[in-house]
């Protein structure tokens, strides 16, 4: 007689059961449950970088990544400690984030939203990632964002330029420390006024997407402002590599001077097709025509080669700052990597270490908690200058850099220089201005 | 008035990479019948021949200079080319200015045997199968081959200048009695234009004026014919392979000044080649090169601002638009012939 109680019925309920109790995400299990989402263990605690590791701004993800990496050094005590020893809060001493041991794990956006909304919820689900943090796209900061606010965990934004990261799409769990299009507006118009006068008329090539039409309504509005006319604005689709027939008749309509509302490859391109069609050496309406690109990256206009030259446009960190701690980290970056790192290291280094102090500060890991520690903090030490953590939107207010293509450059890194740093009350504004308008931080979400 | 020239000669150039890489494809779909989705890879391997011979051509050994520093404050290690130690500054600096042009002499045999290895290595095991796994295979082929290319250059464009002697642009309006300004027209896009056409003709002429050519074209009527006369077809179809890599990596040669090259271009371009030879009308080289301009001008008209404001988005949709029109008026394209790709 078989007494034994495991019947093939039964082993096959248990282990359906099992199976789906395992494959629940960690947040919704029994060892999740601390009170908010993937609270960390005794020993140490992982955060999710979401960079672009495919697709076309993979070199910006890797910049990031090495970023984050010695972010995650430094934390643990490793290296020279790079801008630990220059940040304003000494909380921070080398030995983690509340004694735990950080780890890393690393997701692939390929700048696209699906991809990084799945990359991130992946790195959630199953690496137990408590904060999630990096990106190189509006988009894909919006849509990461929103997710980190349904799932109860942190999202430090990484290089997102666009006003509606902090404007209509802004979240309680998000925080954004780069800059955005209506500051490099406020920053660049007084420079080109000072640079090419007050009267001038002024035509727009903007990316067919989101980042576009921010940039485009925050130059247009600055400029105009100050005594400028905008002549034409025309939309061209983020997928166009050759932009000849929207630059030609640029030189015909009046304009004298072209704003190029791109970013990445497009910018690379309609910079290098603007140059191409001789629009740097033409006169118009008696004046010299001149291009402007409202933000910059010195990784972009690498691939633009001497194109950039003589060119204005803003830039949220450059690594030829003097202040004590950008020097601390392009010392340390630079010793590690071999070279200078780009404005989307600087802000996806200084995200993570904001996010460790605030953590510190609110001893414990809770969104909410972090939430309130970050919410209205000043600091200064982290490349900068003072800078404040505004509570109503999220969004950072620090000076904002002026830049131009550097006319003689004596290195492969030394593409830009810094015309003018832009006080951070030249380019604050209200967290209801128009071209903010329309959005909720709501309540945070510590998820569980 | 001035725009219109001004559009039809933007459209010329933009048609001259279109016809060049769908006079490729047709080529190997005339002779081997392959629907080749890693066409617009080869046209960007042909673009970073011109930026490894560009990199090479400007190797250079480091010197430290004493007086200045670099980022981190050390003596900056000044990069200092090696044709300049062998030829002289002056010379040096030519031949890395002419790195383009000379590229090409790099890039027609490198392309022909990279042609020549994916013909042999991997798409002969799919002439007998049907389209759609020949599709998948070139096209996984074509991510393979950029994501070699992005491993090795970064996903970043690269800059690549034409000679100095071609930046800048021409002034038509002053030559044809328009105002200044009212057409201008870079130098080096004239000089892709006529490449393109020498190229296009020199193809042509191989065709139409040289045995192997005439019995390549005897293959394309009727394969089966010409291989019971005992001629070895298959071996002129993969020197064909070969030629048409070449074209598609001429053109990408002698693209890179117009837009900095990255490893995407070749993707940027293959969805529009292939309507460029369905237009044109599939195995019809004629009409690769006639769809290849035709679009390219159209292209070039469908992004003026003037029609972007009757026709909001126009710009985007133009080239399919036409293809649909086209296909439902000639269903076999433009100069398409009976009975291709209509078993």
């Amino acid at each position: 007689m078989n007494n034994s109680t495991f019947s093939r019925r039964r082993v096959l309920k248990t282990g359906a059961i099992a199976s789906a109790g395992l494959a629940l995400p960690t947040y919704l299990r029994a060892d999740g449950h601390t009170g908010f989402t993937n609270a960390p263990g005794d020993n140490e605690v992982i955060l999710g970088f979401n960079v672009p590791q495919t697709g076309p701004y993979a070199d910006e993800g890797a910049d990031e990544l090495r970023a984050y990496e010695l972010a995650v050094e430094h934390l643990n005590g490793g290296g020279d400690g790079g801008m630990l020893g220059t940040f304003s809060s000494k909380v921070l001493d080398g030995t983690g984030i509340l004694g735990r041991e950080v780890k890393y794990v690393t997701g692939d956006t390929q700048t696209k939203s699906d991809a990084a909304r799945a990359s991130a919820r992946s790195m959630i689900e199953k690496d137990g990632a408590i904060m999630i943090t990096g990106g190189s796209s509006s988009g894909v900061a919006v849509a990461v964002q929103a997710l980190c606010q349904e799932a109860g965990i942190i999202f430090m934004a990484g290089l997102t330029h666009s006003n509606d990261t902090t404007g209509k799409d802004r979240r309680a769990n998000g925080f954004r420390h780069f800059f955005n299009s209506y500051m490099s507006g406020a920053a660049l118009a007084p420079v080109l006024a000072a640079n090419y006068g007050t009267d001038r008329k002024a035509y727009h090539l903007t990316a067919d997407y989101n980042w576009g039409y921010t940039t485009e309504e925050a130059v247009k509005s600055s400029t105009e402002a100050l005594g400028w006319e905008t002549v034409n604005a025309v939309k061209t689709p983020l997928t166009q590599t050759d932009f000849s027939s929207y630059i030609a008749p640029v030189l015909n309509s009046g304009a004298d001077v072209l704003v190029l509302n791109h970013y990445g490859g497009n910018m690379v391109n309609s910079l290098t097709n603007a140059v191409q069609f001789g629009l740097r050496e033409a006169q118009a309406n008696g004046q010299n025509f001149e291009i402007i690109v409202p933000l910059y990256s010195r990784l972009m206009a690498k691939g633009a080669g001497a194109n950039v030259k003589g060119i204005f446009g803003s830039t949220n960190w450059h690594w030829s700052l003097q202040d004590e701690g950008s020097k601390a980290f392009v010392q340390s970056f630079g010793t590690k990597y071999g070279f200078p790192p780009s404005q989307a290291a600087h802000t996806t280094y200084v995200q993570t270490l904001l996010y460790a102090d605030a953590v510190t500060r609110a001893n414990s890991f809770n969104p909410c908690a972090v939430v309130e520690a970050l919410e209205d903090y000043e600091f200064d030490g982290l490349g900068n200058g003072k800078t404040l953590y505004r509570g109503a939107d999220h969004q950072c207010f620090k000076d904002v850099l002026v830049v131009k293509g550097k006319e003689n450059p004596e290195n492969e890194f030394d593409l830009l220089e810094i015309v003018e740093v832009t006080p951070v009350e030249q380019v604050t504004y209200a967290p209801d201005h128009p071209q903010f308008a329309g959005g909720d931080l709501g309540t945070c979400n510590p998820g569980a | 008035m001035d725009q219109i020239i001004l559009q039809i000669l933007n459209g010329l150039d933009k048609g001259s990479a279109y016809a060049l890489i769908a006079l490729g494809l047709t080529l190997i779909f005339g002779t081997l019948g392959v629907v080749n989705f890693a066409h617009g890879a080869l046209f960007m391997m042909g673009a970073f021949v011109a930026v490894t011979v560009s990199k090479l051509l400007a190797l250079s050994h480091k010197v430290v200079d004493e007086t200045r520093t670099d980022f981190l404050g050390k003596p900056l290690q000044v990069d200092v080319p090696y044709v300049y130690d062998w030829f002289g500054q002056g010379a040096g600096d030519t031949i890395i200015d002419w790195a383009v042009p000379i590229s090409i002499l790099f890039a027609i045999p490198i392309m022909v045997a990279i042609g020549f290895i994916m013909e042999r290595g991997l798409i002969k095991h799919f002439y007998k199968r049907p389209h759609a796994d020949q599709i998948l295979v070139t096209f996984g082929l074509a991510i393979v081959l950029q994501e070699i290319i992005k491993y090795f250059y970064g996903a970043n464009p690269i800059p690549t200048p034409a000679p100095s002697a071609f930046t800048g642009s021409f002034d038509f309006g002053v030559a044809f009695g328009f105002d200044p300004n009212a057409i201008i027209y870079p130098y080096w896009r004239l000089v892709y234009f006529f490449f393109s056409i020498i190229v296009i003709g020199a193809v042509f002429a191989f065709l139409q004026f040289t045995t192997f050519g005439m019995v390549v074209r005897a293959g394309m009527a009727d394969r089966e014919t010409v291989g019971m006369l005992g001629i070895n077809i298959d071996k002129r179809f993969t020197v064909m392979f070969g030629i048409a890599a070449a074209v598609a990596g001429l053109a990408g040669v002698m693209y890179v000044p117009i837009n900095p090259p990255n490893y995407h271009m070749g993707m940027d371009f293959l969805v529009l080649s292939f309507v460029v030879v369905v237009v044109g009308g599939m195995g019809s080289l004629p009409g690769a090169v006639a769809a290849g301009f035709l679009l390219g001008i159209l292209e070039s008209f469908a992004s003026m601002s003037a029609v972007i404001n009757i026709l909001p988005g126009i710009n985007q949709i133009i080239i399919y638009l036409v293809a649909i029109i086209i296909l439902l008026t000639r269903p076999r394209g433009l100069m398409g012939r009976k009975g291709v790709m209509e078993e």
